[in-house]
């Protein structure tokens, strides 16, 4: 195949911008599950949601999706927070986590989903804002301002996100948690109010992610499941629990979903993030960049 | 009661709800009951690997849809009968199961669980991408009106009905005798304690692989006829989610620990969504599997059957 330079360039530049934003959705599960061992197979669901609530009210009132989503961070963090409490009292006490907090958070991903379709059915969705449309050109490169905006906030939301976990008192504690609880516990921290908080701050990630998504393509409710192979996928390949791992990974994704779909057509992209998760977990379970 | 014995019983439960389908005069009840059917292999199957070794499968629609694929090759390829299409079906879903089971073998718990649903969608990509079965935009199977028996003629959905009878109770027969012999007790040390069996000398690797192969085998199986059932196979129908959810919802509000369960369950949860989906909508049929499962899950973990059971020992205690 005869491989253009530019295309090649342009391929590489837009995997770079997808990879950013795929870094905001994986934020969240790089936390859940990669520090706290909850697997929230439900994520995805929440970014939906997400997305659903900053259509919602951008066409209703015409306000911006992204100023939306973080005005609808307490609201996401409340519901975290809930969720982990039922999550602990029904099987992190009883030491039953792994069958039925699984099937806890599928059915949850279902219940979601469906929900959504029986409130707003299932034609695509999409919001309106003065960015999207128009792109930035450098050269023979091009920069389409709805991909470079949802990257450049979840590139801020990243950089918040790994201060919080390295600075701040109680993003050290969620560290601390997921290396040893019991050690915390002795430190006269309550691990369970720590790792509510963590979960919290897990879900409220997906209201932004939510938004960007609806900014990047138009949504309809089962558009999440895609995202659960690429999430894990991301989380896995960056070693659980890293942060930076996981934004590299996420970049390195987004090449290769972008290139796959510029010279291959895009039915085949879903199978790269699966694909590789399959490899990853076979070959390399401790992630490329793996403690 | 032995096997022979229990397998006796089954078919004469079948013969007897056969019959009593017959008494109704309504075909739709084949056509509902097919339904009902597959999902008790589909939940029979699953909870061999998942409710015995504890392994979460959540790529049970891929099974299935291996099945239905291999039949829509055969039948582009060299239309043949549909026996001999459920035993293909079989053993491509077994080898795919064989296959997933090394490649996932090192991976314990929630990885497990996600490297199946990436399975899934990997197969679902290639099949979304072969074109001679039909692609994404899907392939038409023409069945017959009737077909003779013994030459006896019977409605073709009468026919697929039977099969799926006949499937039932293999998958029940083949569920019971793995819990009542060694390979049960083997799987139950497994989802015990994985490290305490290996090292007590439970050949735990050979054990999964056995399990992975056979509850592939018996989806793949479900999937075989489903084609001819449903008339028209595209990818999006085959590898549906709500295939993937069923067959965790049904054990899992049945009780996952003995054979039982997995059939409450598909019987309950699947009459009542063929009732939802011709009283109310298939969307609202969904939703009610996902909020069962959940409140089942947080509420009663060890389903209906174990409530009943708990029931007992109090009546007994008392």
């Amino acid at each position: 195949m005869d491989i253009s330079f530019d295309l090649l360039m342009n391929a590489i530049v837009a995997g770079l911008l997808l990879g950013g934003f795929y870094a905001a959705v994986t934020a969240g599960v790089s936390i859940s599950f990669g520090m706290l061992d909850i697997v929230n197979i439900a994520h995805p669901g929440f970014i939906i949601l997400g997305s659903y609530i900053a259509y919602f009210i951008n066409i209703s009132f015409g306000i911006d999706p992204i100023v939306v989503s973080i005005v609808m961070l307490p609201v996401f963090y409340i519901l975290g927070t809930i969720i982990y409490q039922v999550y602990y009292v029904s099987f992190e006490k009883r030491g039953q986590e792994s069958l039925r907090g699984l099937a806890f958070f599928f059915g949850l991903l279902f219940v979601t989903e469906v929900m959504l379709i029986l409130v707003f059915g299932v034609d695509y969705r999409y919001v309106e804002a003065s960015y999207i449309g128009p792109s930035l050109h450098l050269g023979n490169v091009d920069f389409p301002l709805r991909m470079l905006v949802p990257c450049i906030t979840a590139l801020v939301l990243f950089g918040l996100l790994e201060l919080f976990v390295t600075r701040t008192f109680t993003g050290r504690a969620i560290m601390a948690v997921s290396q040893d609880q019991l050690a915390l516990q002795l430190m006269a921290a309550d691990p369970i109010r720590i790792k509510r908080i963590a979960f919290g701050i897990s879900i409220a990630t997906t209201s932004i992610a939510g938004a960007l998504l609806v900014i990047i393509q138009p949504v309809e409710p089962s558009v999440g499941r895609e995202y659960i192979g690429r999430v894990f996928a991301i989380c896995v390949l960056g070693g659980l629990g890293s942060l930076p791992g996981s934004l590299i990974a996420a970049m390195l994704l987004g090449v290769m979903e972008s290139l796959t779909s510029t010279f291959y057509g895009p039915s085949w992209s879903p199978a790269v993030a699966f694909g590789f998760l399959l490899l990853t977990l076979a070959f390399r379970p401790a992630g490329l960049f793996g403690r | 009661m032995n096997t022979l014995r229990f397998t006796i019983i089954c078919l004469l439960v079948g013969v007897a709800v056969y019959i009593c389908g017959h008494l109704l005069g309504v075909g739709y009840v084949f056509f509902a009951g097919y339904t009902i059917l597959q999902f008790v292999v589909l939940s029979s199957a699953w909870n061999i690997l998942g409710g015995y070794c504890g392994y979460v499968n959540f790529g049970s629609a891929a099974f299935f849809a291996l099945g239905a694929y291999s039949t829509v090759f055969f039948y582009k390829f060299n239309p043949l009968p549909i026996p001999v299409l459920i035993v293909i079906g079989a053993v491509v879903s077994g080898i795919v199961g064989l296959g997933m089971g090394y490649l996932t073998l090192r991976l314990r718990g929630a990885f497990f669980a996600i490297a199946t649903l990436a399975m899934a969608v990997v197969l679902q990509t290639l099949v979304v991408n072969w074109t001679y079965v039909g692609g994404s935009r899907g392939a038409y199977i023409v069945r017959e009106e009737t077909v003779s028996i013994f030459g006896y003629s019977i409605e073709y959905i009468e026919y697929l009905f039977l099969l799926m009878l006949a499937l039932a109770i293999v998958s029940i027969v083949v569920s019971r005798t793995i819990a009542r012999t060694q390979l049960g007790f083997g799987f139950a040390t497994i989802r015990d304690d994985e490290l305490a069996a290996e090292a007590l000398g439970v050949p735990t690797l050979r054990l999964k692989l056995i399990a992975t192969t056979i509850s592939g085998a018996l989806m793949g199986m479900a999937g075989a006829p489903f084609p001819y059932y449903i008339g028209y196979l595209q990818p999006a129908s085959a590898f549906g989610l709500e295939y993937g959810v069923n067959s965790i919802a049904m054990p899992i509000i049945g009780g996952t620990t003995s054979w039982v369960g997995p059939l409450v369950g598909a019987i309950l949860l699947g009459s009542l969504q063929q009732l939802a989906t011709v009283t109310i909508s298939s969307a609202v049929n969904l939703l009610i599997v996902g909020l069962l499962l959940v409140a089942f899950v947080v509420i009663a973990p060890n389903g209906l059957v174990g409530l009943v059971q708990e029931r007992l020992r109090a009546r007994r205690s008392k």
